[in-house]
């Protein structure tokens, strides 16, 4: 007998079959997925956790009885009051008692774990932060292994035998080493030389130069170690696109708890995208009242605070620190704002020429997002026009211009949206 | 107490901690019991420690090693760790593999006692009935298995890399569909060699010498004899070895526009699923073996004083829970627990070999009071099958413990009657009634490859003969003859067939979609 300890053999084998399964069940995981996002809190956006997908799509089939019709005999235990000759009425649902659990019927849903991984990368699937254009080499991001020619020394796991026996030969040929073959037409000389009874001399010269000859094949190696090439590779920065994102979310007094709610939810879709498709992309979080303040993360998602709404001072605001810390020329510069489109009237104006003249020409994509109520009350008349902000952002629209608009009242909205403003170009709508 | 004093030197262990010299000690103990009183005779053992996350890999590819790599066996790997991660699923404590050596997992958080259990139940249950039962021997090649894995596992990746993960798995796919028609059921003719047909000729001279009597050249009429011609049909049917009902054999082998390839890994899932098919047919049996042995061993060590009052109790807290069957009527009942039948026969085959009653007399005159229990058992473990050993061995005694009774359920009738009970009248077709249940033919669908013209229109005709009315799962069905037909390359119907009456019921015919293997 013997006995193996196994515990420290990598463990997930299954894991890629674990993949193929999820490759093959793409669709249905995904939408389980976007289902799932729907109902989690903001915190944890991020988690795997179980979902449910229908089974038609991974069923496998095979020839089977059907679990009912036709005439069957149970064999059952646990009698208790049954005697031979007995009438039962059929239970409900089909006869599938007894003999059924052997066919091993059918399922209709199939539930099963995501990983964290797993499931972020089916959330953010196809999307991009568009026109990544500028391209700037960075110091940060993995250095890059290449292949970068040949040298005499190494790890026997590089050894290039193609350039090896390329060296080999040459000097081979340039040292005149007789081959195998050279070797054997010498001796095949001689014999015919003996059996035509050519003279002593010619005979004893010929077994000299197979003498010498054969000598010279041991003597000179066919592969010495002169000739062993190594790859060599070098480490290269990985170019990396430089990017920033600039937050802006209106936490004014008329944004209510609701509209809040869908800014943050859209926001931390976005954060979340960022940092897991974007190693180098920097993220500033400006929040606005009347006033506007870079904030960290932390006090962007989860402080509270109320005021009155001056648009352009976050604009300003992000314009001050573009100009500080990311200058045009080296950063692909891009803004999400959320706002309830509720602005001081005076200051629409401003807003406009501030977007216009000084950052639509600066920004990769704009991305706006007005967050509305969640059930819009009896429409007062006038009430369900469009807001100022948003009459003033469409002045602006066109095709040149990197910008995007979108409406949203209610949380199911939030990752459509999301989607739609970030769709990979090209990409199918989801 | 003083007998307990003494004894207690003899312990193997204390407490639940195990380490590796102890499994060697207690593995010993085992031998003892096993080999020396029960004359077991298993195969080697290796025994190999794992983790509960090997566990539920090893779960995901059907507890064989290594595998071919595909997305059904990631599906169920899912679905386990899912139910294990919510607690509705435990693990196995043990996974078997009939190779030689046997291969026995065993995890690392069990306690001391339940490796002791799983190694007397593995190592020495199973391990010998793998060795010995009649269906295995004839059917699994133990010293093989592993290799050939290893080989299916590199054959199919090679062709991965070759032709694209997404044709192999379609391939697989359709493969799989048909695994369950894709097993011998009984052996086959065995190409002859010459020395053989020699032998087989003489043999049939001198037997056609013994029964010569001119008498018989003058009877008259004698119907179809040597001279009469077979029809073209039939002797196409015959050239091609119709009926088949091996369908992935008969694909492997006559499928016009497979590619050699695609023949090679048909053939692959088919050998696989033939090495699983004696599993399939000693389900009672193996554990019931298992099961009886591990009782046994474990019993004798704690009356030999090698194990101690608190082990033995947490031995038999494990086993009862292994052993118990619901009633019919209980909402844990799944069916009839294999563990449980099949542990009861075997101790009412050691009690009827050495205390039968005047009912055992009656019943098992060839066996009753033999005085032989290891013998009796290990000449049943050899020579039956779950079928045949319900057949022959279901004594009233376990038909009325277990409270068994036979319910026929009738379509066409408003309701179901009670066929027989365990008693008197009813014993013989109650057991007639069980060993059907566990009759594996009547429990896959019973279909034939029953013509093909493959000089005409290569139409591939099936038959499925419907036994008691019980049609096949028709979505199923469609999807299953899709396959097919991409596999065999051309038109195929199924045609299902009344087996009282043979009467065409229905017909179900597929084109092939996206036919495998290159163009005509």
């Amino acid at each position: 007998m013997h006995i193996i300890d196994r515990r420290l053999n990598p463990g997930g084998k299954s894991l890629s079959n674990r993949q193929r399964f999820i490759r093959r069940a793409r669709a249905a995981v995904r939408n389980a997925v976007r289902e799932a996002s729907r109902g989690r809190g903001i915190k944890d956006m991020d988690s795997g956790g179980e979902i449910t997908i229908p089974a038609g799509g991974v069923h496998e089939p095979s020839l089977r009885r059907s679990g009912e019709g036709g005439v069957r005999d149970y064999v059952l235990p646990g009698n208790k009051k049954y005697i031979e000759g007995d009438l039962i009425a059929r239970p409900e649902g089909g006869g599938g008692s007894g003999g059924g659990g052997l066919d091993g019927g059918g399922e209709d849903e199939f539930r099963f774990a995501l990983s964290d991984e797993e499931f972020l990368d089916l959330f953010l699937e196809d999307l991009e932060l568009p026109d990544l254009a500028k391209r700037q080499i960075a110091v940060m991001g993995m250095p890059e292994w290449r292949r970068a020619g040949f040298r005499a020394y190494g790890s026997p796991a590089n050894i290039s035998i193609p350039r090896t026996l390329k060296n080999s030969l040459a000097r081979r040929i340039a040292l005149k080493r007789p081959g195998a073959s050279d070797v054997a037409a010498l001796r095949a000389r001689i014999e015919e030389m003996e059996r035509e009874g050519a003279s002593e001399d010619e005979i004893e010269a010929a077994r000299l130069e197979l003498e010498r000859q054969a000598k010279r094949s041991v003597t000179i190696p066919y592969i010495d170690p002169l000739d062993v090439r190594y790859r060599r590779y070098e480490s290269h920065p990985r170019p990396i696109a430089q990017a920033v994102m600039f937050c802006l979310m209106d936490v004014s007094g008329s944004m209510d708890e609701h509209m809040k709610d869908l800014s943050k939810r859209f926001f931390s879709l976005l954060y979340l995208f960022l940092k897991r498709r974007y190693e180098a992309v920097e993220v500033v979080f400006i929040r606005h009242t009347h006033l506007a303040q870079e904030v960290d993360e932390q006090t962007f998602f989860y402080s509270r605070e109320t005021g009155g709404t001056v648009v352009s001072t976050a604009l300003e605001e992000m314009i001050r620190i573009a100009r500080a810390r990311y200058p045009v020329n080296a950063w692909n510069i891009y803004a999400a704002q959320s706002s309830d489109g509720d602005n001081a009237t005076s200051d629409n104006p401003r807003t406009l020429s501030l977007l216009t003249d000084t950052i639509l020409p600066m920004v990769q994509y704009y991305a706006y997002l007005e967050v509305g109520p969640d059930h819009p009350i009896a429409p007062m008349p006038g009430l369900d026009r469009p807001t100022d902000l948003w009459r003033a952002y469409e002045l602006i629209q066109g095709p040149k211009v990197p910008m995007s608009m979108r409406k949203v009242n209610h949380r199911r909205d939030i990752y459509p949206v999301f989607r739609e403003l970030f769709q990979r170009q090209g990409a199918e709508a989801a | 107490m003083s007998a307990r004093a003494k004894t207690e030197s003899r312990l193997l262990y204390t407490g639940v901690d195990w380490d590796f010299p102890l499994i060697q000690r207690i593995y010993e103990a085992l031998e003892e019991v096993g080999r020396g009183e029960m004359k077991l005779d298993p195969m080697p053992n290796q025994i190999e420690v794992i983790t509960s996350e090997q566990m539920l890999d090893a779960y995901a590819s059907t507890g064989m090693p290594l595998f071919y790599n595909h997305w059904s066996f990631g599906k169920h790997f899912a679905r386990n760790e899912a139910m294990y991660r919510k607690g509705f699923q435990g693990l196995a404590y043990e996974i078997v593999i009939n190779s030689n050596p046997c291969i026995v997992y065993i995890m690392e958080e069990n306690t001391v006692t339940m490796q002791t259990l799983v190694m007397a139940h593995a190592g020495f249950g199973h391990n010998h009935f793998f060795r010995h039962n009649q269906v295995f021997k004839l059917w699994t090649d133990a010293d093989g298995i592993l290799d050939y894995l290893a080989f299916a596992k590199s054959y199919i990746a090679q062709c991965e890399e070759r032709y694209g993960q997404a044709e192999v798995e379609r391939l697989l796919d359709a493969a799989h569909a048909l695994q369950s028609h894709g097993v011998h059921r009984s052996p086959r003719k065995r190409a002859p060699n010459l020395r053989t047909e020699e032998k087989r000729e003489r043999e049939r001279r001198e037997h056609g010498e013994k029964l010569f009597n001119d008498l018989w050249r003058t009877v008259p009429g004698g119907g179809r004899r040597k001279g009469q011609k077979r029809t073209d049909e039939e002797r196409r049917r015959a050239l091609l070895g119709l009926p088949e009902e091996n369908i992935l054999y008969f694909l492997e082998k006559t499928a016009p526009r497979l590619l050699p390839w695609q023949r090679e890994v048909l053939r692959i899932v088919r050998n696989i699923a033939q090495y699983f098919y004696p599993q399939r047919q000693t389900q009672v049996m193996n554990e019931g073996c298992a099961t009886f042995t591990h009782h046994r061993i474990m019993t004798r060590l704690h009356e030999q004083g090698r194990i101690d009052d608190g082990a033995y109790m947490e031995f038999l807290h494990s086993h009862t829970n292994v052993i118990t069957q619901p009633s019919f009527d209980d909402p844990r009942y799944s069916g009839i627990n294999p563990y449980a039948i099949g542990f009861a026969m075997m101790q009412d085959i050691e009690r009827v070999t050495l205390d039968p009653t005047e009912e055992d007399r009656f019943w098992f005159p060839d066996i009753a009071g033999n005085r032989d229990p290891y013998e009796t058992l290990k000449d049943v473990w050899a020579n039956f099958r779950d079928e045949s050993f319900l057949s022959q061995y279901l004594s009233p005694n376990i038909m009325r413990r277990f409270g068994l009774f036979v319910i026929n359920d009738n379509e066409a009738e408003e309701y179901m009657k009670v066929g027989a009970i365990h008693d008197e009248r009813g014993y013989r077709n109650l057991r007639r009634a069980i060993a059907r249940q566990y009759d594996i033919s009547r429990r896959d669908p019973d279909i034939h490859i029953v013509d093909v013209d493959l000089i005409g229109e290569r139409r591939l005709e099936l038959q499925h003969r419907v036994h008691d009315g019980v049609q096949m799962h028709d979505a199923d069905l469609d999807d299953v003859l899709q396959r097919l037909a991409d596999l065999w390359g051309y038109e195929v119907v199924l045609k299902v067939v009344d087996a009282e009456t043979e009467e065409v019921v229905e017909t179900h015919e597929a084109e092939p979609n996206m036919p495998f293997g290159g163009s005509t």
